[in-house]
């Protein structure tokens, strides 16, 4: 009874991990500590392990992971019916926000920044295949222009939303050019440095970003000029007035999740047109093999500055969108877990995958939404995901299939 | 006299204490097949390097026609006309045949985001030449057939082919062959003479290469190099070579 | 400026005590990236955990007896601490990289991410997400002298660090250049491959390194909680940046590289916070961490590698 054994062995190692962390509780009185014990979690984890070794539950598992299906986006009968599917998705998304209850229609423009965030990352890490671990760097740097601009200039929504995104893209530029002749894992990290140097400026200038306090009062986005608030700004002139209805801070809720699709769709309109142009074709080809790239002509910087820019753009779009709708930000909304979390969409995802990028994100957004106990595991399921995912699956979900240009074969070039 | 295409003179590349490759001295002109020979380890591969713009040499000067093309990034020296095959095939072996043709052009196609983004007739026309061009060279390469199939899918003796094809569409005045026999059969190999000799002749490219079956260098080659050792022990025409007596002990003598 | 002298020396010890934990985790990463050329993400998390169950253990044993030897429980919680953590690194290694072995060299790093992430979170579920004070176990100072007018102290603290460091340095040099392990393992970060075909356990030598990076980190974590006085679930990750920061300064893949990035960070970092706002002292150590990585990725002690073509 090889695996008895095992078992066995595994559910003592278990025991000895678990103890003084799960089972032994540290309670702080004043000034004394004090352990509190209680076995029972210690107990569950040791049993959970002794019954999975036992069973061999993670070979099991991986199996069925393994053999789930690949969608492949490029299959015929997909590729046949993508329009009729794409209208049918954008009419539901159109409606669901008259028909949703308040909160519902919140959490949805919640996950579609999260989506947002996830295709701008895709591009970076899936398609060029540069670990990016400061993404969120470039969400505050677009959060934090528009705050400023607004609050300092009074400019809207509309003019600082694309000059949010230049900035963070040009901060791309800027901290790309330098590090992405770097190899992937010194890259990964340097990211990971700069991100928590954005954030500890940001924490530390006060005199432009009240530091910790963050910044308040950011003005909501106006629709066609007009603003959603109760009263109207000077000079301005609100929805309600306008249409001569009584205000409801639901129109609000839905002008902003409207936002956010539109921009969600020009996304992915975007990255759909990149991926079939010659900037798309070289991301993989880097990806592959940089030296065959190099010696074909191609500039490997330059090529890997264009997904890293881009990426970071969309990064500063979704953070001045994530500003207006908030209306207050502080450093602490930009720590290396947000990172984290659009990594793991990512790679839930599938690296590379647009349609796995988009269900993740909507998975790992509304799952703790809906879940208010599971939202305390939230992180330590999306380190879990994270590790199993590159064990079981790490192409992801709903791998990558770019689309493939194809050339005629000869009879059909000939008809 | 026509002046040269390719100048080498005085390379020399060091690793820490290894000097793999000095005083190295060769031109290749327009039109040339000219060919380098030697032992394994001879530092073949590194004057292939150098040249290609993969190292930085330790010293000497490479030049194509008059321009000093020394020590630039790779990138830029293809850019000039020099592209290379590599010993072991680098194709980008998850794309497709017709996708790895597409790649090459990229320095050739029109790039502007702008026009790409709202696929303008410019860029719809750009795209299309390209994908004639790259069904004109797999046709060359007989590998029209095999236009839509994963790269790394294909034979041996065809991923040979595609990746001199994926050189050729660059349109590059100097082609580098890193050992493009190794692995091939007798009739394969023959194809690669008729296909070097095709290339030259109509596609006014000289080329450069490496390689270890002497009845092809000897039989292809205008020019050769010996190198043993990281150095030159002779230069000549196949003929020349053949009665040096310093390469015939060095290295046919073995044989 | 007469005050500046003692302040100097005041600082360096800050900077070597401070190092010194640098030194004890930057040897998990450089010994790990030596041999496997992986980036162990959650080996900050692992001297977290080290403190954590340090901690817990002070707090058992002065429970248990009230009035046990200083001695007896310090020991006893640097013991139980480095086998615990010890099992982690053994268990993190086995779980989240070994069955990765052969993926390209981003998978296992994601992985690293993921299980920095799920133990971060873990610990935070078992013990809470606030600061455990802890007790102060070694009041008072090894000496303190006057320098022109002002003190300057190494508390027992301190010096335990630095004394304990040193030996686990000295001790390790030797293990790794005298023993049929150290010898393996050095022929393993030579040529992974062939030392397998020439018979050596590779994963048992993979395994090795994870144990004994755990080890020293355990041991940074015990005494760095002693130190400060306080411990929470988050002083690994940015622990962690600034040790990997410590072993990329020295040479990632050198032992005495790491030792000396560690001292060298530790140093820079307490300069640095005794003459510009406080705040600024991580900016200062990820801002050489990318400095160095630009510039000098080789680090001083590491030797370059050529980009095979």
């Amino acid at each position: 009874m090889k695996s008895l054994k095992t078992a066995c062995m595994a559910a003592l190692l278990t025991a000895v991990l678990t103890l003084p962390l799960l089972g032994a509780h540290l309670v702080v009185n004043g000034l004394s500590t004090t352990l509190v014990v209680n076995l029972w979690p210690v107990g569950i984890a040791v049993l959970l392990v002794f019954v999975a070794q036992l069973l061999d539950l993670k070979a099991r598992l991986g199996a069925i992971t393994q053999a789930l299906p690949t969608v492949s986006l490029s299959s015929a009968s997909f590729s046949r019916h993508i329009r009729l599917w794409l209208a049918v998705v954008l009419v539901a998304a159109l409606i669901f926000p008259f028909v949703a209850s308040r909160g519902a229609v919140d959490v949805a423009t919640y996950a579609l920044t999260y989506v947002m965030l996830g295709l701008g990352l895709n591009i970076v890490v899936g398609f060029a295949g540069l670990l990016d671990l400061g993404y969120v760097a470039f969400y505050a740097v677009g959060a934090y222009s528009y705050a400023l601009l607004s609050q300092y200039f009074g400019l809207s929504f509309w003019v600082c939303l694309p000059i949010g995104g230049l900035f963070a893209a040009t901060f791309g530029i800027l901290l790309g050019f330098p590090v992405l002749r770097l190899r992937g894992d010194y890259l990964a990290i340097v990211t990971l440095g700069f991100g928590e140097i954005i954030r500890l400026v940001l924490n530390n200038w006060d005199s432009l970003t009240h530091g910790p306090d963050g910044i308040n009062g950011i003005a909501r986005p106006t629709v066609f000029g007009l603003e959603l608030n109760r009263r109207a700004s000077p000079g301005g002139t609100t929805l309600h007035e306008f249409f001569g209805i009584p205000f409801d801070s639901l129109y609000a809720v839905i002008a902003l999740y409207l936002i956010a699709l539109l921009l969600v769709i020009l996304t992915l309109f975007i990255i759909n047109r990149l991926v079939r142009m010659p900037v798309g074709r070289a991301w993989e080809a880097l990806r592959e093999d940089e030296i065959a790239c190099r010696s074909l002509g191609l500039n490997p910087t330059l090529i890997k500055l264009s997904a890293f820019a881009l990426g970071a753009c969309f990064a500063g779009l979704a953070g001045a969108f994530y500003a207006s709708r908030l209306g207050t930000i502080t450093p602490e909304s930009f720590t290396f877990i947000e990172s984290a979390v659009v990594l793991a969409i990512v790679v839930l995802g599938g690296m590379g995958s647009q349609i796995g990028v988009i269900l993740a994100a909507l998975l790992l957004t509304v799952l703790p939404e809906l879940a208010r106990s599971f939202s305390e595991y939230r992180m330590l399921i999306f380190g879990l995901v994270m590790v199993l995912m590159m064990i079981w699956r790490p192409q992801g979900l709903m791998p990558a299939t770019r689309p493939r240009l194809e050339l005629p074969t000869a009879e059909e070039a000939h008809q | 006299m026509k002046s040269p295409l390719l100048t080498v003179s005085g390379l020399q590349m060091r690793f820490g204490g290894l000097l793999a490759v000095d005083g190295i001295e060769f031109q290749v002109n327009p039109g040339e097949i000219f060919a380098i020979i030697g032992p394994n380890g001879a530092g073949k591969t590194t004057v292939f390097n150098c040249v290609s713009g993969f190292y930085r040499p330790t010293a000497g000067e490479i030049r194509l026609d008059a321009r000093a093309i020394t020590g630039q990034p790779g990138h830029r020296i293809a850019r000039a006309g020099i592209v290379r095959t590599f010993q072991n095939i680098r194709l980008f072996r998850t794309m497709t045949a017709v996708e790895n043709l597409l790649v090459a052009q990229h320095a050739q196609l029109d790039t502007n985001w702008f026009s790409g983004l709202f696929m303008l007739p410019r860029f719809r026309r750009a795209e299309r030449d390209a994908l004639e061009r790259a069904a004109y060279w797999l046709e060359k390469v007989g590998l029209r057939e095999y236009a839509n199939r994963e790269a790394g899918n294909l034979a041996y003796g065809q991923q040979r082919r595609l990746e001199i094809a994926r050189c050729m569409i660059t349109q590059p005045r100097l082609l580098l062959l890193d050992e493009p026999a190794a692995g091939l059969n007798p009739q394969e190999t023959h194809e690669l003479d008729l296909l070097i000799r095709e290339l030259r002749d109509q596609h006014d490219v000289a080329v450069l290469l490496i390689e270890h079956d002497m009845s092809l260098v000897m039989e292809i080659s205008d020019r050769i190099l010996v190198m043993e050792y990281g150095r030159p022990i002779g230069i000549g025409t196949p003929a020349e070579v053949r009665s040096n007596p310093r390469v015939i002990k060095a290295y046919l003598g073995e044989e | 400026m007469n005050d500046l002298l003692p302040v100097l020396a005041q600082q360096v010890i800050n900077g070597l005590s401070l190092g010194s934990i640098y030194a004890l985790i930057a040897i998990g990463y450089t010994m790990v990236y030596g041999i496997i050329g992986m980036i162990n993400f959650a080996h900050g998390e692992i001297y977290m955990i080290g403190a954590y169950v340090g901690v817990v253990t002070i707090t058992a044993l002065g429970a248990a007896s009230g009035a046990m030897p200083l001695a007896l429980v310090l020991s006893g919680a640097l013991i139980i601490a480095v086998v615990v953590t010890a099992a982690y690194g053994w268990t993190v290694e086995r779980v989240a990289y070994r069955p990765l072995r052969g993926s390209p060299r981003l998978v296992p790093l994601i992985s690293a991410i993921g299980m920095s992430i799920f133990l971060q979170n873990y610990v935070q579920l078992g013990q809470g997400a606030r600061d455990i004070s802890v007790p102060p176990l070694l009041p008072g100072n090894l000496f303190e002298i006057d320098v022109e007018g002002f003190p300057v102290s190494l508390s027992l603290t301190r010096a335990l660090i630095i004394f304990a460091t040193l030996a686990l340095m000295i001790a390790l040099t030797l293990y790794i250049s005298r023993s049929r392990m150290g010898r393996a393992c050095r022929a393993c970060s030579q040529d992974m491959g062939m030392a397998n075909l020439l018979g050596i356990d590779t994963n048992r030598v993979i395994s090795f390194t994870f144990v004994v990076g755990a080890i020293l980190a355990a041991v940074g974590g015990v005494l760095i909680g002693l130190s400060i006085g306080k411990i929470n679930p988050f002083i690994g990750f940015v622990a962690g940046i600034k040790a990997f920061t410590a072993a990329v300064l020295g040479g990632i893949g050198s032992i005495p590289g790491a030792m000396l990035g560690g001292v060298l960070l530790g140093l820079t970092e307490t300069f640095a916070s005794a003459f510009l706002p406080t705040e600024y002292k991580d900016v200062v150590a990820f801002g050489l961490l990318v400095l160095i990585l630009l510039f000098r990725p080789t680090g001083l002690l590491g030797t370059p590698d050529v980009e095979k073509v």
